[in-house]
């Protein structure tokens, strides 16, 4: 790069390489530019609280529209719970059918399967949210709570009534939402593993279960790990399906059993009638919350990615 | 060469089809274009008056075709929020606006805002009770202690002595509420609000509150799925809904002492009871009206007009809108099962028309 002078640029313009550069580079960094605006909208629409409450907002559990105290503990609390209920749900079971359909199935119906999972992934969540109100709860509320209850009722997480709507309710919903991702992804990562490696371990006398599951499914860690964290990323950001299903009452409970609220189901729920500067803005400064906590835990994917390549994995 | 010549056709068709489509034949034009000297007024606001004013303002187009009027239902706080804004001619709230609301849109608008009443609304408690088929009666405490929390459980005094003869069970009460903001749940509040104080200590009046107990559920039809699929359960749902679904709802007393079952002649005897001490403004709420016939959960919805008009036009149509509105419009309301305004308060806002200046 010898000089930045407009003159200088448009001629090193000339060959087709250099625009094609030149236009990749704008398509991509517009898509940095679209966040750092998302970013910028949701920070400036959020000075009302963040001047109000402060830090007191992450610590405060209450959320009154009437006397105006806002605080977002119990919406961060349940997106949390929900969604990592969720995947505690989805991840043996995706993986499971994962690794059937790339290792164990004939190819024919590994193929029709993934088909129709990948059809799964694209139904709206509205339809999950129907799905969970009309099968999910009454099922949760007449069969599995009493169940649970009765086995592992000494647990606090299976306290309280049995409503059927709830945290366990919500993470079982979107648990079926997202096990498609789960499968998808990691069949397609499992299926691209060398042929080599599972000969190998065989010829070392492994069995086809321990050749599998010792060493495909590690070397296919990363794309497994980042198959997990897009689920993760969809469970975090639903609404529609989960405000159906999760009682929509801002408490914090350890009953898995009581209704929470999340951070995405209160803003559809609220801001369309929100009147009130500090109200609407509180509602803002939730969204922006919900964006750092995708963020961070997409960070934290990040490096658990990184760090699981440097132990074993492909070759480099 | 080929594939260019191929390619230059193809690009070709597009205008050409364009072209081609472009002679409609005159029959097959839409039917109403709006013409050069058609007036177009935008509003927007309040869901839960929608269905009467689409029929309102369709109706009133073919009285006068050079009249259209736009709403759109993006809630009572879009409502406020864009009349304040003055995105919109005319704004819609279930609610009010508060005092502070009107010292905004004075900063920002330079004028003050009118209130008129277009229709009526009610809430009525529905239930769901193991073994209890016909209707319950609930007094104002029972409605506030079960809503408060503090009265737990269906066979507990304050209900029980409402409903002799009436086999309660021992179980919990479930409540259930609206999660999403609304109208309904703010005519809900402000009754529990008069009826209570400990309520309007503790959680206040408005679209969204604090809900010291109970389960969410999205719309009308959120807290009816909940009531009818969970034991023991209690929800409030408008009325107009209910008559329409055919969903049982119980009765509520009145501050004559009489268990009113709500229907729309009920509602608007509340409304004529507490018109006799209605504020100019029309900005009150009609909770807990006096009178033997009135239904105690009922209240206004309202149009929001700024006083001032800059438009002749404009402001001609919205004063002729309003007067067919308050006579012929009203005769719409029993065909959607909203109630309609009483004589009294026709006869106040009329008057008011004349501030619209």
């Amino acid at each position: 790069m010898s000089s930045w002078t407009p003159r200088e640029l448009l001629r090193r313009l000339r060959s087709g390489d250099e625009i094609a550069h030149l236009i990749t580079l704008i398509c991509a960094s517009s898509i940095l530019l679209v966040t750092s605006m998302l970013v910028y909208q949701l920070w400036v629409n959020s000075q009302l609280p963040r001047h109000e409450f402060g830090w007191h907002f992450f610590a405060t559990s209450v959320w009154d529209p009437v006397f105006e105290h806002f605080g977002a503990l119990p919406f961060i609390y349940g997106t949390v719970v929900t969604s990592f209920l969720a995947l505690l749900i989805a991840v043996p079971f995706g993986l499971g059918a994962a690794i059937f359909l790339s290792e164990l199935a004939p190819r024919k119906l590994s193929d029709t399967f993934a088909f129709a999972i990948d059809l799964l992934a694209a139904v709206p969540s509205v339809i999950y949210g129907l799905l969970g109100i009309f099968i999910i709860v009454p099922i949760m509320r007449t069969v599995v709570e009493p169940a649970l209850k009765k086995t592992l009722g000494f647990l606090p997480f299976f306290k309280g009534p049995a409503y059927g709507v709830g945290f366990l309710a919500a993470g079982v919903v979107l648990a079926i939402m997202i096990v498609p991702f789960i499968i998808a992804v990691s069949r397609e990562v499992l299926l691209v593993v060398p042929q080599d490696q599972r000969e190998a371990a065989m010829a070392l006398g492994a069995t086809r279960w321990e050749a599998t599951w010792k060493v495909v499914v590690p070397y296919a860690r990363t794309g497994i790990l980042g198959s997990v964290f897009l689920a993760l990323a969809r469970a975090l950001g639903e609404t529609m399906a989960v405000t159906m299903v999760i009682g929509n009452d801002p408490k914090i409970s350890s009953s898995l059993f009581s209704p929470g609220y999340t951070i995405a189901a209160v803003i559809a729920n609220e801001f369309k009638e929100a009147t009130g500067d500090l109200y609407l803005q509180s509602l803002v400064e939730l969204g922006l919350v919900l964006f750092l906590l995708t963020f961070v835990l997409n960070g934290l994917a990040r490096i658990l990615i990184v760090a699981t390549e440097q132990r074993g994995g492909p070759a480099h | 060469m080929k594939k260019t010549l191929a390619l230059f056709i193809v690009t070709l068709l597009f205008p050409l089809t364009a072209l081609v489509l472009r002679a409609k034949p005159a029959h097959l034009a839409p039917a109403r274009t709006p013409s050069p000297d058609t007036v177009l007024i935008n509003g927007a606001g309040a869901t839960f008056p929608y269905p009467m004013y689409s029929k309102w303002f369709d109706e009133y187009r073919k009285v006068h075709t050079d009249v259209q009027i736009n709403y759109q239902s993006i809630g009572s706080g879009g409502g406020i929020r864009q009349i304040i804004a003055g995105t919109v001619d005319f704004g819609a709230s279930d609610g009010p606006m508060t005092e502070e609301q009107i010292k905004q849109f004075k900063n920002a608008r330079g004028t003050n805002i009118l209130h008129f009443p277009t229709v009526l609304g009610a809430d009525v408690p529905t239930y769901n009770i193991a073994g209890v088929k016909g209707e319950l009666n609930f007094t104002q405490k029972a409605l506030a202690g079960i809503y408060l929390g503090t009265i737990t459980k269906w066979n507990d005094p304050e209900i029980a002595g409402a409903n002799k003869g009436v086999a309660l069970p021992g179980d919990d009460i479930v409540v259930i509420h609206r999660s999403d903001g609304s109208g309904t749940t703010y005519i809900w509040t402000d009754y529990l609000s008069k009826v209570s104080d400990e309520w309007k200590n503790k959680v206040g009046k408005g679209t969204s509150v604090n809900w010291p107990v109970g389960l969410g559920g999205q719309g009308n039809e959120g807290v009816t799925g909940l009531v009818k699929q969970t034991p023991n359960s209690i929800g409030y749902v408008e009325l107009i809904y209910a008559i329409q679904n055919n969903i049982p709802y119980g009765r509520v007393r009145n501050s004559a002492g009489v268990f009113a079952k709500a229907n729309l002649s009920g509602v608007s005897t509340a409304a004529a009871e507490a018109a006799k001490s209605m504020p100019d403004d029309f900005r009150v709420s009609i909770t807990d009206a006096p009178g033997k016939g009135a239904y105690p959960i009922s209240s206004f919805t309202w149009l929001l007009i700024p006083d001032r008009i800059a438009d002749a036009t404009k402001k001609k149509a919205i004063t002729d809108f309003l007067r067919w509105m308050l006579t012929d419009g009203q005769k719409d309301c029993e065909g959607l099962a909203y109630a309609r305004l009483p004589q009294e308060v026709v006869a106040k806002e009329m008057k008011a028309i004349s501030q619209i200046q």
